[in-house]
């Protein structure tokens, strides 16, 4: 993984020095918070209900097991002994003081970590695909495309006062594990007929109040013109883009308003501009970060599966476990692990400092010293010997990371809600804790089979639900919490925003309805094969609605 | 008021007409480009630097066949949040090779300056009494940077080519 | 119907409730609590004053019930701010 040198460590340096001073200009009156505001923000700290809440950027999603450390230690130090992971990949911390911040900042540049942009009308995190690097069926390694695209963007003095913020994500495999599709801009390396690597542009994605796919602005863009293709997207941006209204400021309003035809145009008028200047990525440059992301030295082994599943015949939890919570590695020999944060027993995403050390440790020991935060606030591990896969399981399973439940209807991407965010409407956590709760039935769980359920708590979509095979959205409605549905959503390679099924259900109804429209899909499915996504395309809201509903 | 340019203090000899009814006979002005276009003769004639302001909504693409009258491009924040002036000047910088003197008016913060003179803007019109030297503080902020923007500044990527 | 005003302090952001005298006080229970418009104004008119606007962030008045079990703002958003998020932190 990248590894900071001089020039980016004394880049840090620079930077939280600069906000030092701009905390204490606060501090004493020189700052009004208007004025304070955004600069704060772009270094990662929002005021929420209780406290300040600072967002440390996880750069696509790539961690040591030092930095984990580093981690579990600003939460010891700094928070309340506990981070969240979130579906942008980063970390937030709930409980930070203003006051304490520079001296948690010095510490987070120790571990080369940040919040810088992680808020603010800018470019923030970019995201990739947990499995980057290792995936069975990957194409080409995004991470090093994620890495010059950090660096372009960090403080960048043109895009930094943007009309709202930004959000780019990049993929190499065709599955899309990374919602490329529901970005401000997505980048899907493949190869083309001769077999050179390169990008598909899309533009225009997000969620929000006026959620929207991506639509392809470019086909085919060449390693080499990343940068100052992007460079040119984001100009036309910054000069277009309404200013006049929050919730109409976004990159997806202005493509939609000019149509992507002409926009493509405008993007291409100013990409010819630049196109030849120092932007351009020279092959050097791109292999020099390459480098960074070499494969870890892969043992030659043979393949282990089959043993694994006799384990399995021995040991129920561990087949359920190994069925679910793994997946396929492109070399024989080693397999990807998915470490669960969606226990019953800890609110979606969350992961203590123990339970942080405890995981570092075992990266060094099982996973190369690193580990990945995927956008479902989950952990991966990327680079398992099957042969260790069973002992790492019983550790796991010690500590609560286990529950076997990735991609099923329990590993629910939940906000923070009215709990803790300043913007909610209504709570997601508890919802999320009773869902699961519900479905602690292992055998129920795995049943009902692959499914995304994601709960937000307000318009602005943090916790994804336009794209989960089922959505719930918390609104207020005369002071009670309501909970809306969506049904048919998709974050990957087929996105889709979900439908809505009609009114919203009280917090206690709101279980119930899940349980209707699972059973729902158990009666409607041709076999069990068949998905709930894959059913809901083929029968349509009609069943569900009815269930919900009664029939009209 | 104070003016910085290329990071010292520096005496205006502009007068800012932008608000008057009458154009000053004489001396150095800066107009808006509304003054420009309906007075342009006037103003070519007279015998003092002229400078024209671009309000945040006005793209330099109104003014590309013109620079070679001007000599300061003021560029206006009504709001430090709004940010398009920054790309207005890479553009006259960059594109249209403008290469006199930049001026940030308006809602111009202490933290702003350094992003500002990145993208090619040499001057700032300050308020406040001590600012001067906060300036300067503001202005050593960083020593290093990613991006390359033609501000004469080596990126981290050509510096680590040595 | 009975207004506090609620804030976030600038250094730690934690919740705090204008009192009599002045003070920022973390406890709902120790807040002032004004009984009527008159009074609220006065309560959020000291909560903007210059001196303040250092020590705390965006002063709101809030409706607040004096009940048995204690002060409960009407808002279900301000009581969570008064009273704490409903589910535990984990760890």
């Amino acid at each position: 993984m990248y590894r900071y040198d001089e020039f980016d460590h004394t880049f840090m340096a620079e930077r939280v020095a600069q906000f030092a001073r701009q905390v204490a200009r606060r501090m004493s009156g020189e700052m009004t918070e208007e004025q304070f505001r955004p600069l704060r923000l772009m270094n990662g700290l929002y005021l929420q209900l209780h406290a300040y809440m600072l967002r440390v950027n996880v750069p696509y999603g790539s961690l040591s097991s030092s930095q984990l450390r580093g981690l579990a230690e600003i939460a010891r130090k700094y928070d309340r002994n506990y981070g969240h992971f979130t579906t942008r990949q980063n970390i937030q911390y709930n409980w930070i003081k203003l006051d304490e911040m520079p001296a948690l900042l010095g510490d987070l540049a120790k571990i080369e970590m940040h919040g810088i942009q992680s808020s603010g009308n800018c470019i923030r995190n970019t995201t990739s695909d947990q499995y980057a690097g290792a995936s069975a069926d990957e194409i080409e390694d995004p991470r090093v495309y994620c890495e010059i695209i950090r660096q372009w963007s960090t403080l960048h003095p043109e895009f930094s006062y943007l009309p709202r913020k930004f959000k780019i994500a990049v993929t190499g495999a065709p599955k899309d594990r990374a919602a490329v599709a529901l970005h401000d801009i997505g980048l899907r390396l493949y190869h083309n007929a001769e077999g050179k690597a390169g990008f598909e542009v899309l533009v225009g994605g997000g969620q929000g109040r006026t959620p929207v796919i991506a639509k392809t602005i470019r086909k085919w863009l060449e390693p080499e013109d990343m940068l100052s293709y992007l460079e040119a997207i984001l100009r036309v941006y910054n000069l277009w883009g309404r200013r006049d209204n929050k919730y109409k400021a976004r990159i997806k309003i202005l493509v939609n308003a000019t149509g992507i035809d002409e926009f493509r145009n405008q993007v291409d008028a100013e990409w010819d501009k630049i196109k030849d200047t120092k932007l351009q990525l020279d092959a050097q440059e791109i292999e020099r970060i390459r480098a960074y992301f070499a494969s870890p030295a892969y043992e030659t082994l043979p393949d282990y599966s089959a043993e694994l599943i006799a384990h399995g015949e021995q040991n129920t939890a561990f087949k359920e476990w190994l069925k679910s919570n793994t997946a396929a590695h492109k070399i024989t020999g080693y397999l990807i692990v998915n470490l669960s944060l969606k226990s019953p027993k800890q609110p979606p995403g969350d992961i203590t400092s123990e339970q942080m050390l405890a995981t570092a440790d075992l990266a060094d020991h099982y996973n190369f010293g690193e580990l990945r935060v995927n956008h479902r606030q989950n952990l991966t591990f990327t680079d398992v010997r099957q042969i260790d896969v069973y002992e790492l399981w019983q550790k796991l399973a010690a500590l609560d990371l286990a529950t076997p439940n990735i991609g099923k209807v329990s590993d629910i991407i939940a906000c923070p809600g009215l709990d803790y965010c300043a913007l909610a409407n209504a709570r997601s956590i508890p919802i999320a804790e009773r869902i699961q709760q519900r479905f602690e039935d292992i055998d129920r769980l795995h049943d009902v089979g692959e499914l995304s359920l994601n709960i937000s708590g307000c318009m602005n979509a943090c916790g994804h639900h336009h794209v989960g095979n089922i959505g719930i959205l918390g609104v207020e409605k005369k002071g009670q919490e309501y909970y809306q549905f969506t049904l048919g959503g998709s974050s990957t390679e087929d996105a889709a925003l979900g439908d809505r099924t009609g009114p919203g259900f009280s917090t206690d109804e709101v279980v119930n309805a899940v349980d209707r429209i699972l059973n729902t899909y158990i009666e409607q499915r041709d076999d069990i094969e068949e998905t709930f996504l894959e059913t809901y395309r083929r029968v349509g809201m009609a069943p569900f609605k009815e269930a919900l509903y009664g029939a009209n | 008021m104070a003016l910085i340019k290329d990071g010292v203090e520096a005496k205006d000899s502009f007068v800012n007409a932008c608000h008057l009814d009458t154009l000053p006979a004489s001396g150095d002005i800066i107009v808006s480009l509304d003054q420009w276009n309906d007075h342009r003769d006037a103003l070519l004639a007279r015998d003092a630097q002229l400078g024209v302001t671009l309000k945040s909504d006005q793209h330099p693409d109104s003014i590309a066949d013109d620079l070679q009258h001007f000599a300061l491009v003021a560029l206006e924040f009504p709001a430090f949040t709004d940010g398009r002036a920054y790309s207005y000047a890479r553009i006259l910088r960059d594109q249209y090779g403008f290469a006199k003197e930049l001026r940030a008016v308006g809602d111009v913060l202490l933290e702003q300056l350094l992003y500002m003179n990145r993208v090619g803007i040499n001057a700032f019109d300050i308020v406040g009494d001590n600012d001067l030297e906060q300036w300067k503080v503001a202005a050593a902020d960083y020593t290093v940077w990613y991006q390359p923007t033609n501000d004469g500044r080596t990126s981290i990527r050509d510096l680590r080519r040595g | 119907m009975p207004h506090m005003v609620i804030a976030n302090t600038l250094r730690d952001g934690r919740v705090v409730f204008l009192s009599h005298d002045g003070s920022w006080a973390a406890a709902i229970a120790d807040g002032e609590l004004a009984q009527d418009e008159t009074a609220a104004s006065r309560l959020l008119a000291n909560s903007k004053s210059s001196a303040n606007s250092n020590v705390v962030i965006d002063p709101q008045l809030i409706e607040v019930n004096e009940t048995d079990h204690g002060r409960q703002p009407t808002a279900y958003r301000e009581y969570i701010r008064a009273y704490g998020p409903s589910v535990r932190n984990p760890g």
